[in-house]
């Protein structure tokens, strides 16, 4: 019993040992992060300066130390959408709005993203789309990127829903869409093809439009 | 939806615009802010010490009193700013909830004034946050303990008209009520004491008679003993029976535990009084006397330390138990190492493993009789091992036994496992409850959203006005799950719907689904204006039926967005409808979704809802000729 006891210790001391290393990795990579100043994002982007304080201070607020990783994105996603399982496409979103792939969201980055997307042209959006939809960013969007998508986008249903989710239904879905979209047939949508499609299709348009006024 | 992330709504909205490219829906119209003022620093002044915070972290909570316009009631018009008459210490936390989502309890704040100050804003308590609930739900026991506490002493003066029994068992059970009671309490346990004093008399050796060897008093004596054990049991048994006739609840008297001791107590003298005096089963009538000496235990009536201890016993049960499984562990493995270790010795009393257990349990309890000592050094070092870890393995659960032991003896924590079970279970209960809220909230206003609309002519400004009864932000959600089902072509259900819409599936020849619909077919007017048109199933209202407690459920509604169909197809629909009751309804040319609407009353202009009986498609409210408006047409079955 007491040589049992002293090996127990042993084996709690290691663990300790292990344990400080990876508090002190955590330590320095708990970075904080400051945005650059106001009127650098002003010029940067087209939202006014009491707006840009409102998001700031709103992303601050959930985020205290300045950046988001994509467990929080995730997280913060995944409370808009109860009934279903919104992380696969907020992992999408967290790529197209971590531009310099880094890994966090920065507050610039974070804005940026919402400027085209609230304030920017029609073309900046449908390019801003092309690029969530184009999962390797290569500039062309196969039948299988815009199946994960899809996928994702009905994952975040949930399983309540009538009528029911069948498993062939994203698969028509990402159907439907390449016959909109690939014009010749070559199995891939490239972006002029896209904005193209987009521009002539009358619902998109006006759907584009929807959140003006969201800020 | 928590306060933060409310601040991430505008993100999320924005989002969206990825779900629109793979959309072959047009989506709804986006609530609009009417008044869209600039964010102002709202002024909170209570009892002096002033507060401030933009009026947008306020409007987070709108059904509290700071949220709604309710504060308006305070609002001093000389200084601007609105005034409270209460505690500013507590109104921080209350503050710190609007601004961080989470309602902490502070430690130094006394529950019921705390209480009251959530009472008065309009908060509920339940959602205080994981870190403080605890705190705030034993203090809010203790404080309701010690208010019955308050009342039982109150109760203690005799209220009038207590029958007789009443009386007798409230005597019983307060022995300081009446002098009657006391002294029955008393003259009882003076016969406990004379009957345990008695059974212990009994064996002791007073013999001075010219024997050889000396005989138990009890041997010598034995009318005296029998008559004192006699008049002992009466005494026992009269109580027994007079409890018995007193108690509320007799099945539940007869349970308990105390009864069973005394009906122990008094068994043996009885079934020897049955008994023959034959040699057979008088060894067993020995046995049954050595029962008497629970008669102890009825002290557990006069005591109430006792009964704490026997209370803590019952209570640290799992810690007796892990006590009592490592001991038996540790002795099994000595035991068998001690044997294998004196195996070679000669004369060794270590004959077998079980008869090495005595040796290790005296060893490791430290009592060391020295009836069996090891002789080889394997078995004397095994030995002192042995004795060592006794030590250690018994030290180790009995602090816990005795901090309970005080705990309990201060009136704190019943049932403490018990109680953390719930606690947990009531937790993780909380969490799915705000998850499914916020659910069942999207589905609740879409009902709501559409069962209005029934009784609007529906155009485009009673749209707005039917969104002021839920907040902003809570509209821009809901609009924000509306796209994500127009973007699916798949709607968002509760479970239960859900489970008999997937029976009904299993019934129907589900037409498919695919929403093979281009965008250009079904749109003329603009997607701003709702055009809802609504169709009934007839199945759906007879499973419902079954679900429905008071509400008149109005059946599966089809909204369409196509335009072009004129309100007759929706009649022949309707007529199509009572034809094939079993076949879904489903055009091609522009069926989107189906919802499953409950409504507490019927509205005057629908038809009356009778669930049972298919209905005489009977279009209550009039069609509206221009495609470009809303059309509110429905029939209830």
């Amino acid at each position: 019993m007491g040589a049992l006891m002293v090996v127990f210790s042993l084996q709690t001391k290691q663990r300790r040992k292990r344990t400080d290393s990876v508090e002190d990795e955590l330590e320095l990579s708990a970075v904080r992060h400051r945005p650059e100043a106001l009127e650098l994002l002003e010029a940067q982007t087209r939202f006014s300066r009491k707006e840009l304080q409102i998001l700031y201070r709103g992303f601050k607020n959930e985020c205290p130390s300045g950046v988001v990783n994509e467990d929080t994105f995730k997280e913060i996603y995944a409370q808009f959408f109860p009934q279903g399982d919104a992380s696969t496409y907020a992992h999408f979103l967290f790529d197209a709005f971590d531009t310099d792939h880094n890994g966090s969201v920065s507050f610039e980055d974070f804005v940026m993203g919402l400027s085209i997307l609230l304030r920017g042209t029609v073309q900046e959006k449908l390019n801003w789309a092309f690029n969530l939809y184009d999962i390797n960013k290569d500039g062309y969007i196969t039948k299988e990127e815009m199946l994960d998508i899809i996928k994702s986008i009905y994952d975040m249903m949930g399983r309540c829903t009538y009528p029911t989710l069948k498993e062939e239904t994203p698969r028509q879905h990402v159907e439907i869409f390449f016959q909109k979209m690939d014009k010749n047939r070559d199995g891939v949508v490239t972006i002029d093809e896209f904005i193209d499609c987009c521009q002539n299709d009358e619902n998109i348009m006006r759907s584009m439009q929807l959140f003006e006024n969201v800020i | 939806m928590a306060a933060g992330v409310a601040a991430w709504l505008p993100f999320a909205r924005a989002a969206a615009i990825g779900w629109m490219p793979v959309a072959n829906l047009p989506m709804p119209v986006a609530p609009t802010n009417k008044n869209k003022r600039q964010d102002e620093l709202i002024i909170l002044n209570v009892s002096g010490r002033r507060f401030q915070t933009w009026r947008n972290t306020l409007d987070r909570y709108p059904d509290t009193l700071l949220g709604s316009s309710e504060k308006e009631f305070f609002f001093n018009e000389e200084t601007r700013e609105y005034f409270f008459d209460r505690d500013p210490d507590s109104f921080r936390s209350i503050l710190n909830f609007y601004r961080t989502g989470k309602l902490h309890y502070p430690r130094y704040e006394c529950i019921s004034a705390y209480d009251e100050e959530l009472a008065f804003f309009g908060i509920i308590p339940e959602i205080i946050s994981d870190c403080c609930y605890e705190e705030y739900k034993d203090r809010k026991r203790e404080n309701t303990e010690r208010l019955m506490d308050d009342l039982e002493d109150n109760k203690d003066n005799k209220p009038p008209n207590m029958t007789f029994r009443e009386t007798m068992w409230r005597a019983f059970e307060n022995p300081h009520t009446s002098t009657m009671a006391l002294v029955f309490y008393y003259v009882t346990g003076f016969f406990i004491a004379i009957s345990v004093i008695t059974n212990v008399v009994e064996t002791v050796p007073c013999g001075t008679t010219p024997n050889q060897r000396d005989i138990p008093c009890g041997e010598r004596y034995t009318e005296a003993f029998f008559c004192m054990d006699t008049a002992c049991v009466m005494i026992f048994t009269v109580e027994y029976l007079m409890r018995l006739f007193a108690a509320p609840s007799r099945y539940r008297f007869m349970r308990s535990v105390m009864s069973i001791i005394d009906v122990v107590a008094i068994l043996p003298y009885y079934i020897g009084l049955v008994m023959t005096n034959n040699e057979d089963v008088s060894g067993a009538f020995v046995t049954l006397r050595v029962f008497r000496v629970f008669r102890i235990f009825k002290f557990s009536r006069h005591s109430q330390g006792l009964r704490i201890l026997g209370y803590t016993l019952k209570s640290c049960a799992s810690e007796l138990g892990f006590l009592l499984f490592s001991l038996t562990m540790a002795i099994i493995i000595f035991a068998t190492v001690m044997f294998y270790a004196e195996k070679g010795s000669s004369s060794s009393k270590f004959t077998s493993i079980p008869a090495s257990f005595w040796y290790t349990i005296v060893t490791m309890t430290t009592l060391g009789y020295g009836d069996m000592v090891p002789k080889t050094i394997a078995g004397k070092i095994f030995g002192s091992i042995c004795s060592l870890s006794g030590v250690l393995v018994i030290a180790l659960p009995v602090p816990v036994i005795v901090s309970n032991f005080s705990r309990i003896y201060h009136q704190n924590q019943r049932a403490d496992k018990r109680r953390a079970q719930k606690v947990q279970k009531a937790r993780l209960a909380r969490m799915r409850i705000s998850k499914a809220g916020s659910s069942t909230a999207f589905l609740h206003s879409k009902r709501n959203g559409l069962n209005q609309s029934l009784e609007l002519t529906g155009s485009l400004e009673e749209d707005q006005q039917l969104k002021k009864t839920t907040s902003l932000l809570e509209s821009q959600h809901h609009h924000l799950l509306h796209c994500l089902e127009k973007t699916t072509n798949h709607e968002f259900v509760d479970e239960r719907l859900y489970e008999q819409g997937y029976l009904q599936t299993a019934l129907q020849n589900f037409p498919s689904q695919s929403p093979s619909l281009s965008s250009e077919e079904g749109v003329t007017g603009t997607c701003c204006s709702r055009r809802t048109k609504k169709n009934i199933q007839a199945l759906n209202a007879t499973h419902t039926h079954s679900h429905t407690h008071n509400l008149q459920e109005l059946s599966a509604l089809h909204i369409h967005c196509g335009e072009q169909q004129p309100l007759n197809t929706s009649r022949s629909s309707l007529n199509l409808m009572s034809d094939e009751s079993g076949s879904l309804n489903c055009k091609s040319s522009g069926l989107v979704t189906t919802a499953i609407i409950s409504i507490p009353t019927p509205p005057s202009n629908n038809s009356r809802a009778n669930p049972d009986a298919p209905p005489p498609p009977n279009p209550d409210a009039p069609p509206r000729p221009n495609p470009g408006s809303d059309v509110v047409k429905i029939s209830a079955l």
